[in-house]
C-alpha cells in the first residue's frame, strides 16, 4: 500500500458557543500511521476526532477523509467513541450490536458474510461466548470490548479509538495493545490516550493537543523533549495540570 | 358473548381493536424504546387540527387528520433537530396549537359538531367500514416501512451517533420514524380519541418489554397484548355501557400496573 495521505485537517476552528475549542488545527494522517493524540481533559481529543467523523462542523478549516467530505469518506473509518449513552433495556443483543458496526447501505440486509465478520470480532475481543446476551447486562469493560468489535467489523482503513482501555482490565488491555500491532499493519489507527506507556512502546507518531496542536511528530522526540526539557513525568499531561509545560512548548 | 358477533357494529369495533393492535405493537414498540412517548402525544393531539380541518371542509376528519399529524411530525422532527429550541418545547407548542386550530376550525363549521366526542376520546363501537379500510391501509404501509427499514430504525433508536458514522442517514429515518407514529395515531383516533392514544401506543409495548429482549418479539407480543386488552375494555364498555374509549385505557393501565407488580414479585 502505499503511503497516501489519508486525512487532512487545515486550519480547523471549533467553537461551542463563544468557548473556542479547538484553533487553527492542522493534521495530516497518511495510510500507514499510528498516531496518538494525548492532551489534558477538555484539551479538545473527542471533538477533534468528531470533526474527522463529520459528526462536529467545523466552524473554520477545511477536512478531506480519504479524498472526500467527511459524510462520504467516513465509511471508510472505524469508531470506538469514549463514551456511549443507549438504554440498558434496550432489547437488543450483543451479536446484533456488533453486525451493526457493519451496516452498508439501505435496504441492503446483512449478509452470511457480514455475521461470519461479526463473529470473528467478537472473538477477537474474546466476547463469543456472550454472543446472545442482552447488551445492558454487561459489565462496563465488556461493554468496551463489544464496542470495540463494533468498530472493527466494518474492515475499515482507519480506526479511530478514543480512550479505548478505560475500564478493560490489564489482561485485556495487554491482549487490545496486541491488537493494536496486528491492526496497524492493515490500517492507520488513531488512538487518544492518557496511557504513555503504551505510547513510547507502540505508536509512531504523537500529536499533544489542547485547543491548539502543540506537536505532531515523531513520538521519541516528542517524549523526550517533554520529558527532558521540563523533567515532569509524562503522564501528567494527561491530567490537565502541565498546561504551563505544553504552552511553553509552543513558545519552543 | 358469540351472539354479539352477530352486530355489524360489534363485527366492526372487534377489526378495529385488531388493526389498532398492530400499528400500536409495531410503532409502540419503537416509541417505547427510543422513548419518544411525550413526542407522540404531541403528534396525536396536534392531529385535532386535522379533524377540526375535516369537519370544516366537509370531508371525513380521518382524511384530513392525515396530512396535519405528519405536518406536525415534520414540524417536530425539523424543529428539535436544529438544535436552536429543545425538543420538549416545540412538542408542547405544537401540541396546543394543533388543539387549538381544531377548536377554531370546529368553530368555524356550520352547524352542530356531531360525534366530536367520538374523536377526542373514541368510539370503537361506532366505527364505519370505510373508516376500517382506512386503518387497513395504514397498517400494511406501517408494516411495509418497518420491514424494510428495520435496522436503520433498530440502529437510529439504539445509538443515533454511531448511526450516523456507519452511513445511516439518521436525519431522514428520525423523520421517517416520526411520521409512522403519525400514521398510527391515525389509526388509532377512532378507538380511543387524540387524548387517548397515547395510551395504546405505549402500553402494550410497555407491558410486553418486561418478558421479553428481543425487538421483533417484543413487537409481537405487544400485538397481541393489544387485541386482548382492546377486546376486554370493548367488552367490558358494551356490558357495563360505559364509554368505551376510556374503558380500554383503564383495561390497558391495571393490567400495566398489575404486570409491573407481579413481575416485581418473580424471581429474575
Ligand atoms: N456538545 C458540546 N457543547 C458544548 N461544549 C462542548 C461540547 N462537547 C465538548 N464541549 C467542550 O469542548 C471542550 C473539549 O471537549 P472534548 O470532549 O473534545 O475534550 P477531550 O479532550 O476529549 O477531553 P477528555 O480527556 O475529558 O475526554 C471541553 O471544554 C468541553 O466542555
Ligand atoms: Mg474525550
Amino acid at each position: 500500500m502505499i503511503n497516501e495521505e489519508i486525512i487532512s485537517l487545515k486550519n480547523i476552528g471549533v467553537r461551542f458557543g463563544d468557548i473556542p475549542v479547538l484553533e487553527g488545527v492542522n493534521l495530516s494522517i497518511k495510510q500507514n500511521d499510528f498516531l496518538a493524540i494525548i492532551g489534558p481533559n477538555g484539551g479538545g481529543k473527542t471533538t477533534l476526532l468528531k470533526v474527522i467523523l463529520g459528526l462536529v462542523k467545523p466552524d473554520e478549516g477545511e477536512v478531506r477523509v480519504f479524498g472526500e467530505n467527511p459524510e462520504k469518506g467516513r465509511r471508510l473509518i472505524g469508531y470506538l467513541p469514549q463514551h456511549t449513552s443507549f438504554d440498558l433495556n434496550f432489547p437488543i443483543n450483543v451479536f446484533d450490536v456488533v453486525l451493526m458496526g457493519g451496516y452498508k447501505r439501505l435496504l441492503k440486509n446483512y449478509s452470511k458474510k457480514d455475521k461470519k465478520i461479526a463473529v470473528d470480532a467478537l472473538k477477537t475481543v474474546e466476547m463469543l461466548e456472550f454472543r446472545d446476551r442482552q447488551i445492558g447486562r454487561l459489565s462496563g469493560g465488556q461493554l468496551q470490548r463489544v464496542f470495540l468489535a463494533r468498530a472493527i467489523v466494518k474492515e475499515p482503513r482507519l480506526i479511530l479509538f478514543d480512550e479505548p482501555t478505560t475500564g478493560i482490565d490489564p489482561k485485556m488491555q495487554s491482549s487490545f495493545y496486541n491488537l493494536l500491532s496486528e491492526f496497524k499493519k492493515r490500517m492507520a489507527i488513531v488512538l487518544v490516550t492518557h496511557d504513555i506507556g503504551v505510547v513510547s512502546t507502540q505508536v509512531e507518531e504523537i500529536a499533544c493537543l489542547n485547543r491548539r496542536l502543540f506537536y505532531h511528530g515523531a513520538v521519541e522526540e516528542g517524549l523526550k523533549r517533554l520529558e527532558t526539557t521540563y523533567e515532569c513525568p509524562i503522564e501528567l499531561i494527561a491530567h490537565g495540570i502541565p498546561h504551563r509545560v505544553l504552552e511553553r512548548h509552543e513558545k519552543k | 358473548m358469540m351472539e354479539i358477533l352477530q352486530y355489524e357494529f360489534m363485527r366492526n369495533a372487534l377489526m378495529a381493536a385488531v388493526l389498532a393492535s398492530v400499528a400500536c405493537g409495531i410503532v409502540g414498540a419503537y416509541v417505547v424504546i427510543k422513548r419518544i412517548v411525550f413526542i407522540s402525544g404531541g403528534i396525536s393531539h396536534a392531529a385535532f387540527g386535522g379533524i377540526g380541518l375535516g369537519y370544516l371542509l366537509g370531508i371525513n376528519p380521518i382524511l384530513t387528520a392525515i396530512p396535519f399529524s405528519i405536518l406536525s411530525a415534520f414540524g417536530i422532527g425539523v424543529i428539535s433537530k436544529q438544535g436552536r429550541v429543545n425538543e420538549d418545547t416545540a412538542i408542547g407548542v405544537l401540541w396546543a396549537v394543533g388543539m387549538a386550530l381544531g377548536i377554531l376550525f370546529i368553530g368555524l363549521s356550520p352547524g352542530y359538531a356531531p360525534d366530536l366526542f367520538s374523536y377526542l376520546f373514541g368510539s370503537i363501537l361506532t366505527v364505519p367500514s370505510f373508516d376500517l379500510w382506512m386503518m387497513l391501509l395504514l397498517d400494511v404501509v406501517i408494516i411495509l416501512t418497518v420491514f424494510l427499514f428495520y435496522k436503520e430504525l433498530t440502529a437510529l433508536s439504539f445509538d443515533e451517533e454511531f448511526s450516523e458514522v456507519v452511513g445511516i442517514p439518521t436525519r431522514s429515518m428520525y423523520l421517517l420514524f416520526l411520521c409512522l407514529v403519525a400514521l398510527s395515531v391515525v389509526v388509532l383516533i377512532r378507538v380511543v380519541g387524540v387524548i387517548l392514544v397515547i395510551a395504546l401506543l405505549t402500553i402494550p409495548a410497555a407491558i410486553s418489554r418486561q418478558f421479553t429482549y428481543n425487538l421483533r418479539r417484543l413487537m409481537i407480543l405487544s400485538i397481541f397484548t393489544g387485541i386482548i386488552l382492546t377486546v376486554v375494555g370493548l367488552w367490558l364498555s358494551y356490558a357495563l355501557n360505559l364509554a368505551s374509549g376510556a374503558t380500554i385505557v383503564l383495561v390497558l393501565g391495571s393490567a400495566f400496573f398489575m404486570s409491573s407488580f407481579f413481575k416485581g414479585l418473580m424471581p429474575t
